[in-house]
């Protein structure tokens, strides 16, 4: 099936209801070290984004993310096994020790590798892999350009200058390349830093001879323009919840008032929202093909907020469950509260719906389909053939 | 619809300004056509109508701009956008978002049309530019014709009242600005939008102009009929070159109006001598070349023979794999095949060595400058080339441009840069000269010179071979042409019989006096009895 990238909203969820469901579960997998609860919730993930994932370019990337992964594990373990500290006392093998000098106390190269250590350092690894993971979910069921677009109106501007970076990293690419090429032309063979100058100005050059012309482009469409003056005491509302939220998870991180933290955070929250609303009111920036946010997509981002609180809630109740101990080494449980977690993650997959690929019925007469063909675009056709 | 009144302008740290009391007035629905050399000011004039200039550029405007009624002085060129719609030299610098639809929309986005509309306008530019399929591709993608389309699509989405465009063509093949070029049209007599704009190669657009802007380079700018701009403006395309040396009072807009004006006038040159194909044995020859990117094939298997002081040129598409086969033939893009330079492979040798059997000056010559002043580079290109201290301000100076030696290369006129580079590069004394799209950006003047440098580099013993979308160019110039095709050399024959044969490249003198087969205005002088 072919889905384009600009049908999306047709059939694919408001993108930050993606992100808010990959976030959550991300602060949900931060709360627990449980191996069984991570490795499932992973699972579910990968479940979601193949059954829900488009088949854009980008939605691809969650290979490349549990690849990542893998490599974080596995890189995490060797370290453990050469230079980290044994704890415990099962003892699996002796590596050689090699001794190091007096300055380089606390680092032991080599020496008994136990048991307790290793499933220490793995279930940390794992819980890292698995919120990489989610980053990567997020990316492969929502263009992050498409969720770029879809910001607070206050955040316009910020938004914008993301998106214009990242399609000037390939640009400064594609230029760097061509004048390496062109210095061969001059005979100019140096390499390395005596090179850097003759590279280094025609990029440059380049560079803002692009940025002035993109200006100007953007300028003559009438960027910019739409804009009245700052509604006053708006910035002051958001700098204000800004910090009293920040006071706030001062406080539930380091404390042990959690509920004056909450009451501060809930305060700053709604504070910045409605500042960043009274900020958006002065830009009648329009969007085009807009996402509309619909109750799936509330309840998707619900099931991610659901999973972090769940799994935080039952760390402060249940501790041993989800963070269980590795010395001594036991084997971790599955409790009902972590089900529920899974069921949450899994939660997108009867709230969405795939779109049925298209059946094509070929007409033979159908001038048009086989013109488009020609063009070899794979999203034409199907649009062509869709009822 | 534009009004300027005792418009004056000066850029910040001139000596002269670019316009003095320059007043003109242009009617609604007109097809205005800004002419003039480079550095005349076109794209400043252009600038002045949506307020780029002097917001965006810096300087001093004096006298009224008006654009709709709009005093330019009292709006910022975000103001004007729902007006004037503005595409500049090089679209895809201008391009915001990277996919056609969404580029398209980006400008009613800034306006704050209410999205149901917005969706309904963009269905329509779409059909108007005919880009329809396109709508999903990246813009990266698109050919350099179909980005041209999607720019001025782009901003005749906001529905301006004027469109100004700077150059739409000068990067694209014969096909592609036809295409272009026949869009604007559209847009002039269905849609009745003011078009205003500059071009350098005037064969083309000079039939669909209402009126010409001569820009003469001295401050003073002169409106009219394009027929009587032409008789006496220092901008000469073909058909006004040839009613002057035939001293027809008026001149011919169009190949038809030219060819019955020639027929009234029972005037029909002698055919010219056939032209001697350059033999003797090749500098450069190659077989079978074949580059690749990837499952893509740029060139496929070209053979190739360049004799010592022989002028060639390449035609063809954008993408045919013209520039790919000259920086293979230079060595330095991998490919297969055989390629022999005076019995040498230059893929075989380092860069130094390679560049004094075969030497390229590419696409974008700018990148091979990186010092801050001309005397700086001709310097560095004597060390590079080994060469007596003084050879290449030498050769800069023979090649007949006056080029100040203490200016920052990167402020030249494009003549001028070209020459520069091309004095680098014969610095190394090479057997074989190419040419990468040379002509982009250069006046009539300026082409007429690089054609005088040319032959007298070919009357050295050194081998070019040029690629070049500009047919009046290679009709002037070579003897032989080379046409590709994907890849392929699909036509290799005299210039004559390969450009006369073609209806996408005949020149405009082979059309006007069909049969008889001449190619530039001197075959038909030199024709006359």
């Amino acid at each position: 099936m072919v889905v384009a990238e600009g049908t999306a909203s047709l059939i694919t969820l408001h993108p930050w209801a993606w992100w808010c469901w990959a976030i959550g579960i991300g602060l949900a997998l931060l709360g627990t070290t449980n191996p069984l609860l991570l490795i499932l919730a992973a699972t579910a993930m990968i479940a979601v984004v193949l059954l829900r994932r488009t088949a854009a370019a980008w939605a691809r990337s969650v290979r490349a993310y549990l690849l990542l992964g893998l490599i974080v594990i596995g890189v995490r373990i060797v370290f453990q096994i050469v230079i980290g500290g044994a704890s415990g006392e099962t003892v699996l093998f002796v590596l050689p020790e090699i001794p190091l000098p007096a300055w380089a106390a606390g680092i032991r190269l080599g020496g008994p590798v136990t048991a307790e250590a290793l499933m220490f350092t793995l279930y940390d690894a794992l819980r890292l892999a698995a919120m990489l993971l989610c980053v990567g979910a997020a990316n492969s069921l929502a263009n992050p350009r498409q969720a770029l677009r879809s910001v607070p109106a206050a955040l316009y501007e910020a938004s914008v200058a993301v998106v214009i970076a990242l399609s000037l990293a390939p640009q400064l690419i594609e230029s760097l390349l061509r004048v390496r090429r062109a210095r061969r032309l001059r005979g100019d063979s140096r390499a390395g830093l005596r090179a850097l100058g003759a590279v280094a100005i025609p990029v440059v050059a380049d560079a803002i001879d692009r940025s002035l012309a993109l200006a100007s482009g953007m300028e003559s469409r009438g960027f910019g323009r739409t804009r009245e003056l700052p509604v006053r005491g708006s910035l002051i509302l958001l700098l204000g919840s800004a910090m009293v939220a920040t006071g706030g998870v001062f406080l539930l991180l380091s404390t042990r008032w959690w509920e004056l933290a909450l009451g501060l955070l809930g305060i700053g929250g709604i504070g910045a929202a409605w500042g960043l609303r009274l900020a958006g009111r002065r830009l009648s920036v329009t969007t085009y093909r807009p996402h509309p946010w619909t109750l799936r997509a509330s309840l998707v981002a619900l099931c991610g907020i659901g999973a972090a609180v769940v799994v935080w809630l039952g760390a402060a109740t249940d501790p041993e469950a989800f963070a269980p101990t590795t010395d001594p080494l036991i084997w971790p449980q599955l409790t009902w509260p972590m089900l529920a977690v899974i069921a949450l993650v899994l939660a997108p997959l009867p709230l969405t719906r795939q779109r049925p690929p298209a059946v094509v019925h070929s007409a033979r007469n159908d001038t048009r389909v086989r013109s488009l063909r020609q063009f070899g675009n794979p999203a034409v056709e199907v649009e062509a053939g869709a009822p | 619809m534009i009004s300027f009144t005792e418009v004056g302008f000066r850029y910040a740290d001139a000596t002269h300004p670019v316009f003095r009391d320059v007043s003109f007035e242009l009617p609604e629905g007109d097809l205005c056509l800004v002419v003039g050399g480079t550095g005349s000011g076109k794209s400043t004039l252009l600038g002045a109508i949506n307020a780029l200039v002097p917001t965006f550029t810096g300087g001093t405007l004096s006298g009224r701009v008006r654009v709709a009624g709009r005093d330019t002085a009292q709006h910022r060129a975000r103001d004007l956008a729902d007006v004037v719609g503005y595409v500049g030299q090089d679209p895809v610098r201008g391009f915001v978002t990277d996919t056609v639809e969404d580029e398209i929309a980006y400008g009613m986005e800034q306006l704050g049309i209410n999205p149901v509309a917005m969706r309904k306008r963009v269905e329509e530019t779409l059909d108007l530019m005919g880009i329809a399929e396109l709508r999903r591709r990246p813009l990266a993608e698109l050919s350099g014709g179909q980005q041209q389309r999607v720019a001025i699509a782009a901003v005749l989405a906001a529905q301006p009242q004027v469109l100004v465009l700077d150059e739409p063509t000068s990067s694209l093949d014969p096909t592609a600005a036809q295409d272009v070029l026949a869009a604007i049209a559209t847009l002039v007599h269905e849609v009745g939008l003011t078009v205003v704009l500059a071009e350098h190669r005037l064969e083309r657009v000079m039939q669909a102009a209402d009126s010409m802007i001569w820009l003469p380079g001295d401050g003073t700018a002169h409106h009219g009929r394009p027929a009587e701009i032409l008789a006496t403006a220092s901008v000469q395309p073909p058909l006004a070159a040839l009613a002057k040396s035939v001293g027809w009072q008026e001149v011919p807009l169009s190949v038809r109006e030219a060819r019955r004006t020639a027929l009234a006038a029972g005037l029909l040159p002698a055919a010219p001598p056939e032209p001697l194909m350059p033999s003797g044995a090749p500098v450069l020859s190659a077989r079978g070349v074949e580059v690749r990117f990837g499952d893509l094939t740029a060139v496929g298997g070209v053979d190739l023979e360049l004799p010592p002081g022989s002028i060639t040129t390449v035609l063809g598409r954008n993408g045919a794999g013209k520039s790919s086969l000259l920086w293979a033939l230079q060595g330095a893009l991998s490919c297969t095949g055989d390629i022999a330079v005076a019995g040498t492979d230059p893929r075989a040798l380092d860069a130094f060595s390679a560049r004094r059997l075969v030497t390229l000056v590419p696409q974008t010559a700018t990148d091979l400058l990186y010092l801050p002043t001309v005397s700086a580079e001709c310097a560095q290109a004597d060390a590079e080339s080994h060469a007596e201290p003084g050879t290449t301000a030498g050769l800069l100076a023979e090649l007949g441009v006056s080029v100040p030696d203490d200016r920052d290369p990167r402020d030249l006129s494009e003549g001028q840069r070209l020459a520069l580079v091309l004095a680098i590069q014969l610095a190394a004394g090479p057997a074989v000269l190419l040419l990468d799209e040379p002509t982009r950006g250069l006046d009539y003047r300026a082409k007429a010179e690089l054609q005088r440098i040319v032959r007298r580099l070919a009357a050295d013993g050194i081998a070019c071979l040029i690629s070049t979308h500009d047919v009046e160019f290679a009709a002037g110039l070579s003897q032989r042409t080379l046409l590709m095709a994907d890849g392929e050399v699909i036509a290799d024959g005299t210039t004559r019989e390969l450009l006369i044969s073609s209806p996408a490249y005949a020149p405009q003198m082979a059309k006007v006096f069909s049969p008889v087969p001449v190619l530039t205005v001197d075959d038909v002088v030199r024709g006359l009895p």
